[in-house]
């Protein structure tokens, strides 16, 4: 891994003389502007699955979950007089789910099986006239057993004549997994003098009165940097190589996941506390003619967990007129197994690390649907500033035996 | 990568309305923003697709 890293690192500083042309920028004809907002983006999702391999109940069990999405975007943009953009980008989401394996944290099956998770953030962004580019941004997580805080910052520059361009990219995440555990590992209530009780749900109650007690928190960081690399070849083709390292360490299971060993005992996952991946991209977009658009994706990926994955995506719009285009996609993924994953009852209780997590167990799995991008003249419905529909339908499956559907619409406002 | 950068075309702004149309963009739509999301919890691979790269839950 350390040989490709410096790889990539050579392979930056030789790109960096591709932009050594100097700009020469007339700024006289340029103005002041002020702070607008340019663009809105309400972005909503509803996504459904079931298989049979939850990881609550240690490697069987439903796996059915709902979710719906919603995500507000608002893009405020200011230009000065040297022709410096500023952009400000201000993102809320929220989305519900209910998953029924969530019910079996507590073995009766009666726990709660929906949750709510909001995350909003923001981002800035200089593109200066000379092509360079720097951003700053931080985002927040929170659902009720899970929180996270991420930081970020981007720089990047683009060749005099637009055609090369290279960015990048930095995050931090600093999350906090709440532990809670599947209910057999809760101490039962201990009496701890003669009038106060702590229940399973770690209630403490004392003299009658119930007095919630703050569950454990356990960190966990993430840590990455990508590095992308574009290019124009002609004016019907382009090009993105992306290089990304990504670094964890902490919590990096789920406290509610359970094992089942040979010998029918049973513990929480333990896998190990770091994590290092490394995805490899490229992507190719060809327009043939004028009605049709190649948008091509590969991705490598390997990990110090044992696993190796290929991505390949096919996307193929279609501009049935310069406002309406069809888009088929298909998408096909497959992996290699981690050693720390074995099914339901086939771990050794010599297993140093161990999970029934199906999603570290090898597979191979099948995304295709439909995209349809409505961009009227005169607006969606003729209504001013309405100007895009982005409407999107995939099935996904996977031969651990998921089955999902996603549906998802982007309306923007411009 | 120089090699493949010296071989392109130079191409003008004015030659850019196929490269510039928004279905050439060289990202993720946003509307693929869940899709995107739900692969990184699913699989074990994740990251150069301007999704999710390890950090938050995944808990469902």
């Amino acid at each position: 891994m350390k040989k490709i890293c410096l790889t990539v690192v050579g392979l930056y500083f030789s790109v960096l003389s591709a932009f050594s042309q100097q700009y020469n920028v007339d700024t006289s004809s340029y103005k002041n502007t002020k702070l607008k907002l340019d663009e809105v983006n309400l972005v909503s999702g509803y996504f459904n699955q079931d298989g049979n391999h939850s990881a609550v109940t240690g490697g069987i069990g439903t796996q059915q979950l709902n979710d719906v999405s919603n995500v507000l975007e608002l893009k405020f943009l200011k230009q000065n007089d040297r022709n410096n953009k500023y952009t400000w980008d201000m993102e809320v989401g929220f989305d519900h789910h209910t998953a029924a394996s969530q019910a079996y944290i507590n073995t009766s099956g009666a726990s709660h099986t929906f949750g709510n998770r909001f995350y909003p953030s923001i981002n800035w962004q200089v593109e200066k006239s000379n092509g360079f580019n720097f951003g700053l941004g931080t985002s927040l997580s929170s659902e009720v057993n899970y929180h996270s805080f991420g930081l970020n910052f981007s720089a990047g520059k683009t060749s005099k004549d637009k055609n090369t361009s290279i960015n990048f990219k930095g995050d931090v995440y600093f999350d906090k997994v709440v532990m809670i555990e599947p209910s057999e590992f809760v101490p039962k209530p201990v009496e701890t003098s003669f009038s106060t009780y702590t229940t399973a749900s770690g209630t403490v109650i004392t003299d009658g009165e119930r007095e919630r007690v703050r569950i454990p928190r356990t960190p966990r960081n993430t840590y990455s940097g990508s590095l992308t690399f574009s290019q124009i070849v002609n004016k019907n083709f382009q090009f993105a190589l992306i290089a990304e390292g990504v670094a964890q360490n902490g919590y990096l299971g789920l406290p509610f996941h359970r094992v089942y060993f040979t010998d029918g005992s049973e513990k929480i996952e333990n896998l190990p506390s770091e994590r290092l991946k490394l995805p490899l991209a490229i992507r190719l977009n060809y327009f043939l003619g004028d009605k049709i658009i190649f948008r091509s994706y590969y991705r490598y990926y390997m990990d110090d967990w044992g696993i190796k994955a290929h991505t390949a995506s096919l996307e193929i719009p279609y501009k049935v007129s310069p406002f309406l285009s069809i888009a088929p996609f298909y998408r096909y993924y497959i992996q290699t197994a981690s050693p720390y994953f074995a099914s339901y009852g086939t771990h050794q209780l010599t297993d140093p690390y161990y999970t029934s997590n199906y999603n570290l167990s090898a597979f191979t799995s099948q995304y295709f649907g439909i995209n349809f991008r409505i961009t009227p003249e005169k607006g969606v419905f003729k209504i001013p500033f309405f100007n895009m529909i982005d409407l999107r339908y995939g099935h996904y499956s996977q031969t651990t035996g998921l089955q999902a559907n996603n549906i998802g619409i982007n309306l923007r406002f411009k | 990568m120089l090699t493949i950068t010296a071989g392109c075309a130079s191409v003008k702004e004015y030659q850019k309305n196929k490269i510039n149309d928004a279905e050439m963009k060289l990202n993720a739509r946003k509307v693929e923003k869940t899709e995107l999301n739900f692969q990184s919890y699913r699989e074990g691979a994740s990251g150069a697709n301007g999704g999710k790269v390890g950090a938050g839950c995944g808990c469902n």
